[in-house]
């Protein structure tokens, strides 16, 4: 189906870019929420909601976010669509710093930037008719469609599947499913460039979740759209993205190709993630020890851990996990991680061996094939780069294990585990 | 587990002897309807299922299926709900144990309740009451079923919370539910139904609102538990990944009936109701290659009040029309026997599902 020009304001504003380009791009952007108290209402803190996160939106593709609750996933959609006003940091969008944009210096870029919201019943108003709701963009930015507005209105309801004839239908009238297509529609309006969605399935029940899952899908390959897609649902995300970003406490942990980072994830994080995604197969269900449970629950974003956010919790941390924050690096084409002991490949920082007490009970809850595997292929990864750049680091590891000749740290991890019995773990840091 | 076994409050078996069935828990054409102004809404219509001790039941089905209404049937909740000025009508058998539930005395169903049967809700915030703490809500639900004074019940509550994984339970007792997170209430929640070791625990979405590390760590420990106590479960949920973790049989429902029911196993790998198929196509799934489109159910769940003639299926089901005669819209089709303890409500013959999964369902999954 194609997208009849829009013959008002809008085909005069700048040409969209092209597919592949970069269409957002974000840098250290960082958004506070401050908690006040007392009669002066003085700011005693804040919830770190967003608090440094790089990243690129490209013409046409899919960016999919996942994270926990409170990862601060909604308030970074909220923030690149400039609903929220970052405490710090940069939005760029086609080039056009719109960081600190104004309500009327933003509206022209609200045509280019819709959203899409998670809950269908409390997004749409209740008083108003589908009509009224899918022209209110027309309305707001006095663009006069092609044929009027009623007509235009019609047209985007069967674009995504609805009656057009439900025109002057109220939004009780319709199920979940088909309001999700409304605020779609809605979105649509104006033809947007991007639609950030906040968990836009979520709320649905599994076969209409397919179904909006699809429309969108069709929709993106017929109008061109950029996405980001915020969901906690691992599987919906894969299914929807190019590249996907994992955020954990307000900091983006590994951003990479979808292929990449469902073969072989990076962070630890992450693949503690991807592993508790209950699998729909009994037959897989004794194979339970693949499972990474992490102990605990996140932390407050309040007052974040040192260092590596995620260290609290993780196996692998180490002392330099508790005072060096890692940065967001490439180390593979396409897959940025921070972390400083990554899986599936070599260590960051391999002279830092001694696993923090913390991390040896989390190791606890990692079944030991889990461990011994990911030090291997560490080992492996860390063997390969050693031979190709003959690196001196690779002689010291026999000290440290003999199962793996493994720079990394992985190694003692996996010799602590079988042998987490006996006590004098303490294996010395080798210098 | 301590031996502070069921000698506290003193339960009179009602005598019934008629036709008890052998299974554990037994559940004989349940029909849960509710007047309404617009009409009846028949949230459960004829609904059988048995289930043994040391099993786990697996309920799946969309909202408005019927899940939930079915649990709160189970455990005599509906008639004593006041909201409203018109009661639930129930009709059938539920058999615990042993003993006719809906024509018992609503006294003993009263003490059995907590006590034989207990209940883990979807939201944990709602309820638990933020009045009390964690600890006098668990050492309330103890005591209302056995004769200890409140030390005991206390201490009791004390090894449940720490049984559940909640860290330093002697301080955590004294906590509110507020300060907990959401894994935390959802661990004090089981600590609470699982205190007076109860035969039948029934789970309502106990994981739909955590996010999925917690939710790992909760099937974890729902699982661990049942070994540990050798309960039976029902696990009521719309994920059929958690369904896939945890049961030994699984139930379909859609429409207020159970449209397929079987072995956890056959239910995946033979499902033999089109809706069945329509579920697992629509889930995306991690631990496959990557298909390029899923499969949905067309059309939207039926309406409880107007459910469609013959098969509550036939407007969403692609193969409606395969059975001759228009006997999908006319008839409604009874559960069959399609396989050693398995069964569907279709009216395609064997041969036409066995054809249709085979060769066009399960390539695409």
């Amino acid at each position: 189906m194609a997208i009849p020009a829009q013959s008002d304001g809008v085909a005069t504003l700048t040409k969209g870019a092209a597919p592949g380009e970069t269409l957002l791009k974000v840098t250290g952007l960082q958004k506070h929420f401050p908690i006040r108290k007392g009669l002066l209402q003085r700011q005693v803190g804040a919830v770190r909601a967003v608090d440094g996160i790089d990243f690129e939106v490209k013409s046409g593709e899919t960016l999919g976010v996942v994270g926990e609750s409170g990862c601060g996933k909604s308030t970074m959609g909220r923030l690149i669509t400039r609903l929220l006003e970052p405490t710090a940091g940069k939005v760029e969008f086609e080039g056009k710093d719109i960081t600190h944009l104004s309500v009327a210096g933003m509206r022209p870029m609200r045509r280019d930037v819709q959203m899409i919201f998670q809950d269908p019943y409390s997004s749409l108003n209740p008083r108003h008719t589908i009509g009224t709701i899918v022209s209110a963009p027309f309305k707001l930015q006095g663009v006069m469609p092609e044929g009027g507005v009623k007509k235009e209105v019609q047209r985007l309801l069967s674009v995504v599947g609805l009656n057009p004839e439900h025109y002057n239908r109220y939004p009780h009238e319709f199920s979940g499913g088909q309001r999700q297509r409304i605020g779609i529609a809605r979105a649509l309006a104006l033809n947007p460039k991007m639609v950030v969605a906040d968990e836009p399935v979520s709320a649905l029940d599994v076969s209409i979740q397919a179904q909006v899952v699809n429309l969108l899908d069709d929709l993106q390959q017929e109008l061109g759209l950029t996405y980001v897609i915020i969901a906690h649902d691992l599987s919906v995300v894969r299914h929807v993205s190019d590249r996907i970003a994992v955020m954990y406490l307000g900091k983006i942990v590994e951003l990479a190709d979808r292929e990449s980072l469902y073969k072989a994830p990076m962070h630890p994080y992450t693949k503690a993630l991807m592993s508790a995604v209950p699998i729909p197969d009994p037959r897989r269900r004794s194979a339970k020890s693949e499972r990474i449970l992490l102990k605990g629950d996140v932390p407050s974003p309040i007052s974040p851990p040192s260092g590596c956010r995620f260290h609290t919790r993780c196996w692998k941390a180490t002392q330099i996990c508790t005072t060096v924050e890692p940065p967001l690096l490439e180390l593979k084409p396409g897959q940025q991680v921070a972390c400083h002991h990554p899986e599936n490949f070599e260590d960051q920082a391999p002279q830092d061996t001694v696993l923090l007490t913390a991390a040896k009970e989390a190791a606890e809850l990692v079944a030991d094939e889990v461990l011994a595997e990911s030090a291997a292929t560490s080992a492996a990864v860390a063997a390969e780069v050693a031979a190709a750049t003959e690196a001196p680091a690779a002689k010291e590891s026999p000290a440290v294990s003999k199962e793996a000749p493994a720079v990394s740290k992985e190694a003692p991890a996996a010799a602590e585990a079988p042998a987490k019995d006996t006590p004098a773990e303490e294996q010395p840091a080798k210098e | 587990m301590t031996e502070l076994s069921k000698s506290g409050a003193a339960v009179s078996e009602p005598v019934k002897a008629s036709q008890a069935p052998s299974a554990f828990l037994e559940v004989r054409d349940l029909k849960v309807h509710f007047p309404t102004d617009d009409g009846l809404v028949k949230s459960v219509d004829g609904l059988s299922f048995t289930l043994e001790k040391g099993k786990t039941l697996g309920i799946v089905g969309e909202s408005g299926s019927g899940k939930s209404v079915t649990s709160l049937g189970i455990m005599g909740l509906h008639t004593t709900g006041q909201y409203g000025k018109r009661k639930a009508q129930i009709s059938g058998e539920i058999w615990l144990d042993g003993t006719e539930l809906l024509s018992a005395d609503p006294d003993y169903v009263r003490k059995l309740r907590g006590r034989e049967m207990a209940m883990i809700f979807q939201d944990p915030l709602s309820a638990l009451h933020p009045y009390y703490t964690i600890g006098q809500q668990i050492v309330e639900a103890y005591r209302v079923h056995h004769k200890v004074d409140k030390k005991v019940a206390r201490r009791r509550a004390v090894e449940m919370l720490d049984r559940v994984g909640i860290p330093q339970p002697d301080k955590r007792i004294d906590s509110y539910p507020h300060e907990f997170s959401g894994g935390m209430r959802q661990r004090a929640m089981i600590a609470m139904s699982l205190v007076n070791n109860p035969e039948l625990l029934i789970a309502d979405e106990p994981t739909t609102a955590l996010d999925v590390t917690v939710q790992a760590q909760i099937l974890d420990l729902i699982r661990d538990l049942q070994q540990e106590f050798g309960s039976a479960v029902i696990i009521i949920t719309h994920d059929l990944g958690v369904v896939a973790e945890l049961s030994d049989d699984i139930l379909v429902m859609y429409g207020g009936r159970c449209i397929e029911r079987g072995p956890a196993e056959k239910v995946f790998y033979e499902p033999r109701h089109p809706y069945t198929w329509g579920l697992l196509g629509s889930m995306p799934r991690l631990d496959r290659e990557q298909t390029e489109r899923l499969i949905p159910v067309k059309g939207s769940p039926p309406s409880l009040i107007n459910i469609p003639s013959g098969c509550a299926f036939n407007p969403r089901c692609p193969y409606a029309d395969v059975p001759k005669d228009n006997v999908t819209r006319t008839v409604r089709p009874e559960l069959t026997v399609v396989g050693s303890q398995h069964w569907a409500a279709c009216h395609m013959t064997h041969e036409q599902r066995e054809r249709i999964w085979t060769e066009e369902i399960a390539p695409k999954l």
